[in-house]
């Protein structure tokens, strides 16, 4: 099976998208062979993950296919890099919103040859992607919109800007009222871009629906995670931070639609008692910042070594679903001051103080019958590891086993974090 | 018979415990392949159960092994043995530098490792003394000789080997730039040690704890005596042979 596994090739669409097309298609054998070597071995996983093989499968052809031929009909095809950019607004006019690809080593170099080496390695492959025309979704969006959430992001767009147009939203870093004030401006002038670009007027009724689509998403997305809590679990983590991956590139209604019906699956295995990878395994949640695709390196790690990972308290995870937007709004203020509200509720690190997340990581802990919590942060990241203090005070508080890894992409650490982490399921096993 | 092996980054160390002592032990140069050296290690010897721990400890369990623990319980297991009721263990081996905490049975209950980097290890200090001329064994004794102490402040292995350089040629005193480097790394392991809000006493382990002045800078840094095994080597293949008793 992980022999007839194949990234598809779509050498002319590329071509036509202006990509260095003999590079990429050894990205593709690389990516093929690592998603092979770590998902398609992994034993009794629920038939209901065929759909996101293929997602995979087709994340460099069928679904750029489907992006152009949005463009062809004048749909704006926006790229993101953060979840506060508002996606309802995007949907709502008829376009398609992604977020771009940012967890790769291998366009890391591309990215150093301009930008300093001592920033964040998602930032700096983010970069080297566009840099090296080696990510389609790159180079087939309308524009960028990007944030404000760190330095490295922030002062990195105006050089993005050389190369593909961008446009930055400011996310305020405190929750006063003028900060709130602040960022349903932002969220206006976001939609203002976007339907300039679509060349159309979004109505009440446009954005009822998109947010519609979306909170159905975040549903589906929710209830795949209290899936993963059941003890012992039915899906793997591996899995898990997949379809989280997957969420932010594919079609949200579609996409809705394969996480439930693989959730009906989860729920036909908990009732028949499979234990995904056995009854005991030790349980571990993630929290911290965001594993973006192919960023598999902790799970990998932690799986690898037997426990299973039941939770990721992450933007590419929990922070992206757990709130939804109040669909009782009928006018446009107060529709968008809703969306605001929900968007408001996000905790990232680039907020001071930010004593909700503290709360929701022990939360989390809770709700997901986790042994212990393996806290990530990217390097560099200065608000993930510097609020890792605390993180830590509260798990020492809570008396839960804590580790803290902070890690980049590159292979030279994981002989180490193997040893870390096999010390620390030695230490939750006793 | 039990046997650990500790195939580490540098040498294999290997212990043999008879169920109730310490019979024989062994270190040797890891070479190429560290677990056809632990193979030899252990062929003279009837096991009757052999556990792996270091970073081949899964090596080893592909071809001989019964059993693999990480180098962190391992240290515990070896030092709670030595020195009952022992809070913390530093250790410092080829490639990392540890500090374990312990709980009162002697558990691992936190841990810090330092990064990916050579700062703080046995191989930083190999680097360091091969750069001033001197053999390991002579290079703690001299900085104990120091009378006088300089900084170094690069951590980082190949940026603190030119400040070496560098002061080598401003003329100053041989023993003195050798104290500067175990001082360099004393305050690394004092930072983790705070880091992790050690507990008393504290135990060092790993063959650098036979460095006499790294061992006197972190009694001067904790304001308190440190317990040295007589065989810090093998404290990790100790704790790995005793893991074998259990199973």
């Amino acid at each position: 099976m992980a022999t007839e596994f194949e990234i598809k090739p779509y050498p002319e669409l590329w071509a036509g998208l202006d990509m260095d097309v003999p590079r990429f298609d050894k990205a593709r054998l690389m990516l093929g062979e690592a998603y092979a070597k770590t998902y398609l071995s992994q034993k009794n996983r629920p038939v209901g993950m065929a759909y996101f093989d293929t997602m995979i499968a087709e994340i460099h052809g069928g679904r750029i296919q489907e992006l152009l031929a949005a463009k062809a009909e004048g749909r704006p095809v926006i790229g993101t890099f953060c979840v506060y950019i508002p996606e309802e607004i995007v949907l709502a006019a008829g376009g398609i919103c992604v977020g771009l690809c940012g967890g790769s080593q291998g366009s890391v170099p591309d990215a150093e040859k301009i930008l300093p080496r001592n920033i964040c390695p998602m930032v700096k492959s983010a970069f080297g992607f566009k840099a090296g025309r080696i990510c389609p979704y790159f180079q087939a969006v309308d524009f960028v919109y990007g944030e404000t959430t760190c330095d490295a992001k922030k002062k990195t767009w105006e050089i993005l800007d050389t190369m593909v147009p961008t446009y930055v939203m400011e996310i305020p870093q405190l929750k006063r009222q003028r900060d709130l004030d602040l960022w349903l401006a932002e969220v206006k002038d976001f939609k203002t871009k976007v339907e300039e670009v679509a060349g159309r007027t979004i109505t009440e009724t446009d954005l009822a629906a998109a947010v519609k689509i979306m909170n159905n998403k975040r549903k589906a997305l929710q209830r795949l995670n209290s899936l993963r809590h059941h003890n012992p679990t039915p899906i793997s983590g591996k899995d898990g931070l997949l379809i989280e991956q997957i969420a932010f590139y594919d079609e949200p209604m579609r996409f809705t639609k394969k996480v439930n019906a693989l959730c009906d699956e989860l729920e036909e295995r908990i009732k028949a008692g499979v234990a995904v990878p056995t009854k005991n395994a030790i349980r571990v949640m993630v929290a911290g910042t965001p594993m973006a695709l192919p960023n598999w390196k902790i799970h990998n790690l932690v799986e690898g070594a037997g426990a299973v990972i039941v939770n990721e308290e992450s933007c590419i995870g929990t922070r992206y679903f757990k709130d939804l937007i109040d669909e009782s709004a009928a006018t446009m203020d107060t529709m968008l001051a809703a969306l605001t509200d929900r968007y408001k509720e996000i905790d990232c690190s680039c907020f001071t103080p930010n004593d909700e997340r503290i709360t929701q990581v022990i939360k989390e802990f809770r709700d997901s019958h986790a042994q212990g919590i393996i806290n990530y942060s990217l390097q560099f990241c200065h608000t993930y590891n510097i609020e890792e203090i605390r993180i830590r005070q509260a798990c020492e508080r809570e008396k839960i086993p804590y580790l803290f890894i902070e890690s980049d992409y590159s292979a030279e650490d994981v002989g180490q974090l193997q040893t870390r982490i096999e010390a620390f399921l030695e230490q939750i096993g006793g | 018979m039990y046997i650990g092996v500790d195939l580490g980054s540098r040498t294999v160390k290997m212990a043999v415990w008879d169920g109730e002592r310490l019979v024989e032990h062994r270190i040797e140069p890891s070479g190429f392949e560290p677990h056809r050296q632990a193979e030899k290690m252990i062929a003279d010897y009837r096991a009757k159960v052999v556990v792996a721990t270091g970073y081949g400890r899964h090596l080893a369990a592909e071809h001989f092994a019964d059993a693999v623990i990480t180098e962190i319980k391992a240290h515990a297991r070896g030092i709670s043995h030595e020195f009952p009721g022992c809070a913390t263990i530093v250790d410092v081996g080829g490639q990392d530098s540890k500090v374990i905490s312990l709980d009162a049975a002697g558990r691992v209950s936190n841990f810090q490792m330092n990064d990916k980097c050579a700062a703080g290890t046995g191989r930083f200090l190999e680097i360091m003394a091969a750069s001033l001329a001197y053999t390991l064994e002579e290079f703690g004794r001299a900085a104990l000789t120091a009378d006088q102490e300089v900084q170094i402040n690069s951590m980082c292995t190949v940026f603190a080997e030119s400040e070496v350089i560098s002061m080598k040629n401003r003329g100053i005193a041989r023993e003195e730039i050798a104290r500067a480097v175990h001082s360099s790394v004393a305050d690394r392991l004092a930072g983790m040690l705070a880091r992790i809000g050690h507990g008393d006493p504290v135990a060092f382990s790993g063959g650098v704890a036979r460095n006499p002045c790294m061992v006197e800078l972190l009694e001067k840094r904790l304001g308190a005596r440190v317990l040295v095994p007589e065989l810090p080597d093998i404290t990790g293949a100790l704790g790995a042979a005793l893991h074998g008793t259990g199973m």
